[in-house]
């Protein structure tokens, strides 16, 4: 016989919505700043640097915030957004969720400072892989100036995107403190 | 929600990392299968976020505006200067110019020669960057007042931009002309000699396919030839530069760093014909 005790009470309506609008915070407004990016200021492309940048901070810091579905979702929005072959927005921010997932231990503890030097090598590879799989899936070699601004971008944009993000998540802490 | 036991929560998410990424190959696999339905996909992913654009285009340009009227106060003086010298040599050129039109006219009607008709256009706003790394490419926001057609041409204020590749419903993509897929068929107006204008994804395209012995020559004008049918000739494109490897470029007249408002122009053109409905010799009729 199991042991009988009485049984957890049921999470209301509303405290069932609250968690799921807390649940989706991370990857909707990683999607919406990808759509803002996409606005014509003239300067080039900026949704890949916003969307690795917000793979790579909540799979690192919250992952139970940024599962791997949602990951391949915003690589798949990445992907309709520019005019890239299908595909590799996908597959580039999935490794990137999974190298986050793996690096968390090691990094969650360290300074900003020291992230970001992490959050470097992943955006090499990161940009490389997609010069890679663009040169492959488009079958002609694009310009390596591209890839280089490109990766300027994302690495320069880290420290602004990841400020912005700990003040939402420190939002988020406080709101779940007091669920 | 739905409640899972634990070992079969934990080997779902052990699981769904390798699965996704088999699914991103899938992805992959399927955009180079079915372009057509990556290509609705996109159209449509462009109709959702169209209104938004439109409402996010008015603070962008606002933003724009400031950082280029804080570029014009610093430089008055020099911009003042240049714009007087300018204007002078216009003025050389207005009165050639109504030489020219007048004397054009003159010979016209000793020629009995039908004019053009004068293209009609619309105007459309560009709402977003839908390039990406390694594409040039807008968007422009379109509707039930603004119909466009895949294959008509768009210009800016100065020349031309682009051409319309992908129609959604509230939405159109134009492939600039520095994409690295575009493909032009321009005149060189000095010496009329055809060329192929290749788009590089940088700022200027590059000259090929010119005919042997007719070199272009840097400050040459080019403008789009009729050859393949899909442009009409002699809209304005830009001016050879030759670049530093020594091949020669073309320093375009429209802007395309800062687009916001485009004209489509339709010319009643049959735009690009897809394969099929190129007519082929009948092969069964050949031997008559």
């Amino acid at each position: 016989m199991a042991i009988k005790g009485r049984p957890a009470e049921a999470p209301g309506l509303l405290a069932q919505l609250d968690a799921i609008a807390r649940a989706a915070m991370p990857g909707v407004t990683t999607a919406a700043a990808m759509v803002l990016a996409a606005a014509p200021v003239g300067l080039p492309s900026l949704v890949p640097a916003v969307a690795l940048a917000g793979v790579f901070y909540w799979s690192l810091f919250r992952p139970g915030y940024m599962p791997a579905a949602a990951a391949f979702v915003l690589g798949l929005l990445q992907d309709l957004l520019g005019f890239a072959p299908l595909g590799i927005g996908v597959l580039s921010l999935l490794l990137v969720h999974a190298g986050a997932l793996r690096a968390r231990p090691a990094l969650v503890p360290r300074s900003l400072l020291l992230v970001w030097i992490a959050y470097l090598g992943v955006a090499v590879l990161a940009v490389g892989l997609g010069y890679l799989l663009q040169a492959v899936l488009g079958w002609a070699l694009p310009s390596p100036r591209s890839a280089a601004v490109q990766l300027g971008l994302t690495a320069g944009l880290y420290p602004l995107l990841a400020s912005l993000m700990s003040l939402l998540r420190r939002g988020l802490q406080r709101a779940e403190s007091l669920a | 929600m739905i409640r899972l036991s634990v070992p079969l929560r934990q080997a779902i998410a052990r699981l769904s990392v390798p699965a996704l990424i088999a699914a991103a190959f899938g992805t992959m696999l399927l955009g180079k299968a079915d372009t057509a339905l990556v290509e609705r996909g996109r159209m449509a992913v462009a109709d959702l976020l169209a209104p938004i654009y439109a409402v996010s285009s008015r603070p962008v340009l606002a933003v724009r505006s400031v950082v280029l009227e804080a570029e014009a106060l610093l430089d008055l003086r020099r911009e003042a200067a240049r714009l007087r010298e300018e204007n002078e040599r216009l003025h050389q050129w207005q009165a050639a110019a109504l030489a020219l039109e007048a004397e054009n006219a003159m010979l016209r009607r000793q020629l009995l020669f039908v004019p053009d008709p004068a293209p009609k256009f619309r105007t459309a706003r560009v709402v977003a960057d839908a390039g990406g790394t390694y594409a040039r490419a807008v968007l422009i926001a379109t509707g039930p007042f603004l119909q466009v057609e895949k294959g008509q041409v768009a210009l800016d204020e100065r020349g031309l931009a682009g051409r319309v590749t992908e129609v959604g419903a509230r939405s159109a993509r134009i492939l600039l002309v520095t994409d690295m897929n575009s493909r032009i068929p321009v005149v060189l107006e000095g010496s009329r000699a055809r060329a192929m204008m290749v788009g590089t994804n940088g700022a200027r395209p590059r000259l090929q396919h010119w005919p042997s012995g007719m070199q272009p020559q840097e400050g040459e004008r080019v403008v789009t030839s009729a050859e393949a049918a899909t442009f009409p000739a002699g809209l304005p494109v830009g001016v050879v530069r030759i670049g530093e490897n020594g091949w020669p470029e073309v320093e375009l007249f429209a802007q395309l760093d800062r687009l916001d408002l485009l004209r489509i122009f339709e010319f009643g053109l049959a735009g690009i014909l897809p394969p099929e409905a190129v007519a082929r010799p009948d092969p069964a009729r050949r031997g008559h």
